[in-house]
């Protein structure tokens, strides 16, 4: 099939960006939307010029890489799909696809359709420690868990961290990475003992990112490639809601530690 | 101090928007009902409206909190919303909501609309400082008379609807915003914000509708 291709290139952080035309013949139904843009980069490099910059790397929907917003949706026109996992057969011949970085300004663009994404890493960081005993592992059975729970946890749990609810936000907002990162701890038992410190410590950390807030959209469920649930988010609201009573502030030498931790 | 960190986040501030929003939602109700005594005649909806200001401590105190949830309500949404606005400086060139409806993304424009109707209402309406030929105490002649200029229904009208379309998304909006979500569940508040919305609009206006088509006078 043929395809009219308008990509955002910029060359970095500070230049102006603009949408650049390409054609491209010959593009097979089987290609996954990266490996069309390979096909594409390499003509660009026969012709010597500068191959369009993209974040990619497992190329089987885990890592979260491959960010880009294709004719207004993140990761492309398939739910629940990631757009290395995206492929030629959902577009027809004659189709005309604009491409984009993500856009927030909490990730600000490097190059081309690549953003940098650290400010996930700092929240994660503000989230600090769960409170386990290293060394040989705990008997498996020692803490029972749930099956509900269990598996809740593990539908938060498979965030794989790629911003596209941040790039679906009309706000720009974070709401479902963090609610995904602070439930599946919060919902596990060993997750109890931070649990309120985490969650404000990780609210607080998305604040300074300038992430946006939530009006309730859920533009983000809908192009999050995991199928997380807006659910979650009513959870972090929650347990941010009562860490205002449950947690104390010390005063004194270990509440330096612990707050050294909060991020 | 701890109340102030926690307002610092967004998260806080809906978390105000949402109480102070229920808090008007449940008065707009209450004040709706109230109104619609306007069918049982002048008598009724006069003595309706004394009964209101039996108690001046009372209606005081309704007054204050009134007035301090729209206060809150205002200013977290005017913060909240600069910061959505600063947080994706830049629209996508296409642009394809998949959820994201006409409500949900009108709340502040159709709540600055409001809060300015809310002040010309209480000109109008209260304070009769903007209505031709008000009459303290007689409520009913101050809305038939007040209705019977076409501009002024429309407006009313028209503040209405924009009301419905606030709460369509408001009164789903804020189980989530106060955590309150279950499978069991999750489905009717789609359908209570419906109805809570298609109330409220459908009472007011039907007064000065009724109104205009001679209905009541
Ligand atoms: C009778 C008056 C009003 C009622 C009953 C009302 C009710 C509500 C409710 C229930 C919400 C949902 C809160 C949540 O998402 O948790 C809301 C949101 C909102 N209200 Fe109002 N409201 C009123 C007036 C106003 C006014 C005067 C403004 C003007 C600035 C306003 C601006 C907003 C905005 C911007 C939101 C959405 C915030 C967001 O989700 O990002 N509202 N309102
Ligand atoms: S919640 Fe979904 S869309 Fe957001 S970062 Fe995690 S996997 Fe990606
Ligand atoms: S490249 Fe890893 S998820 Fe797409």
């Amino acid at each position: 099939m043929k395809l009219t291709l308008h990509i955002w290139r910029q060359k970095g952080p500070q230049e102006p960006g603009r949408f650049v035309k390409y054609e491209l013949d010959k593009v097979n139904e089987h290609m996954s939307f990266l490996e069309m843009l390979d096909v594409l980069n390499q003509e660009l490099i026969a012709r010597g010029e500068e191959p369009v910059a993209f974040d990619h790397d497992c190329r089987e929907g885990i890592c979260g890489a491959c960010s880009m917003v294709i004719n207004g949706i993140a990761h492309g026109p398939q739910r629940a799909t990631t757009t290395c996992q995206l492929h030629m057969r959902h577009f027809k011949d004659g189709d005309v696809i604009y491409i984009e970085p993500w856009r927030a300004k909490a990730f600000p663009i490097v190059k081309d359709l690549i953003v940098d994404r650290s400010a996930f890493d700092r929240i994660i960081a503000a989230g600090g420690f769960i409170s386990v005993r290293t060394g040989s592992a705990p008997e498996a059975n020692s803490i029972p868990v749930p099956k509900d729970v269990a598996e809740l946890a593990m539908d938060a749990a498979e965030c794989i961290g790629c911003g596209a609810c941040v790039a679906a936000c009309p706000n720009g907002a974070a709401m479902l990475f963090v609610a995904a990162k602070v439930s599946h701890l919060n919902l596990l038992p060993q997750g109890q003992p931070e649990r309120f410190i985490r969650v404000k410590a990780m609210v607080e950390a998305m604040e300074r990112e300038q992430f946006g807030s939530c009006s309730n959209h859920r533009e983000c469920e809908a192009a999050c490639p995991k199928g997380i649930s807006v659910s979650f988010i009513a959870r972090m609201n929650r347990d941010y809601r009562k860490a205002l009573w449950k947690t104390v502030e010390h005063q004194g030498g270990k509440a330096e530690g612990i707050s050294q931790f909060r991020g | 101090m701890k109340v102030l960190s926690f307002y610092s986040t967004t998260v806080g501030k809906k978390l105000v928007m949402a109480i102070t929003g229920l808090i008007l939602a449940v008065f707009v109700l209450g004040h709706m009902a109230g109104n619609l005594q306007i069918y049982q005649g002048p008598e009724k909806l006069n003595h309706y409206a004394e009964l209101l200001r039996v108690s001046m401590p009372l209606l005081w105190t309704v007054r204050i909190v009134l007035l301090l949830s729209v206060l809150l309500h205002i200013v977290a949404a005017v913060q909240v919303t600069l910061q959505n606005w600063r947080s994706r400086p830049k629209k996508y060139a296409v642009s394809a909501y998949q959820e994201a409806d006409i409500a949900s993304r009108t709340m502040i424009w159709g709540g600055l609309v409001v809060a300015a109707f809310v002040v010309y209402h209480l000109l109008h309406l209260t304070l009769g400082t903007a209505h031709g030929s008000f009459k303290p105490g007689d409520v009913y002649h101050n809305v038939v008379a007040g209705f019977q200029v076409p501009l002024v229904s429309l407006f009313y009208i028209v503040a209405n609807v924009l009301l419905a379309l606030h709460l369509y998304h408001g009164m789903w909006s804020w189980f989530q915003t106060l955590g309150f979500s279950h499978p069991k569940y999750n489905r009717a508040r789609r359908v209570f914000a419906t109805v809570y919305a298609v109330v409220i609009a459908v009472g007011n206006i039907s007064i000065p509708v009724s109104v205009l088509a001679g209905w009541v006078k």
